[in-house]
């Protein structure tokens, strides 16, 4: 399974040929689309995209890390990461895995 | 925000698009990710994150109300590993 890399170009030709705006403009507004959903997160809010997947926002606390190289204890500080759960609907879409399968 | 709170955002900032093309814009780019993904593609978008497809083999679990060994079969599941920018963006 030789995967390809999809990239805006492609996502932004989708539009292009699905709804007929202009190439630029369907540039443009996958644009729109990611940089509200990055500000919403950016704000500690979440994105719940129906039959795609939620993005949230988790907060990890403070905790003693390792340098693996030097074995050095090092604090890991405070900080939010991005969590991307799919949906039900994508999962089955990509895995052909049911539903009710121990995770 | 939900998938109908972004839509209605857009079509706020967009007064010359019809609702439903607005509708179907956001659509095309969620569907065209899960095609894409479908087809053991990766989806790369530069600042915001990359989707991706990994494998999980197959293993024994176990059920855990009764105990029981069950195996689970391998299966392939979704992925998204954060950009660089909007990583920043997130802890800024």
């Amino acid at each position: 399974m030789a995967g390809e890399t999809i990239t805006r170009q492609q996502l932004s030709e989708a539009v292009y040929q699905e709804v007929g705006l202009s190439r630029n403009e369907s540039a443009d507004l996958l644009e729109l689309v990611l940089e509200k959903i990055s500000q919403t997160l950016a704000n500690g809010d979440s994105v719940k995209i129906s039959s795609f997947g939620s993005f949230t926002i988790r907060n990890k606390g403070q905790r003693i890390g390792r340098n693996p190289k030097t074995g050095e204890e090092v604090p890991i500080l405070p900080r939010r990461v991005l969590v991307f759960r799919p949906s039900q609907v994508l999962k089955a879409r990509i895995g052909g895995a049911g539903p009710g399968e121990l995770d | 925000m939900t998938k109908s709170e972004l839509i209605a955002y857009l079509a706020e900032q967009n007064p010359h698009l019809y609702q439903r093309d607005v509708e179907r814009i956001v659509t095309t780019i969620f569907d065209e990710i899960a095609a894409a993904l479908a087809r053991g593609d990766r989806v790369e978008l530069r600042g915001f994150g990359a989707f991706s497809v990994k494998h999980r083999e197959s293993r024994t679990g176990r059920n855990p109300r009764t105990g029981e060994a069950v195996q689970v079969a391998a299966k392939r599941v979704p992925y998204f590993k954060t950009g660089k920018q909007l990583r920043e963006m997130i802890n800024s």
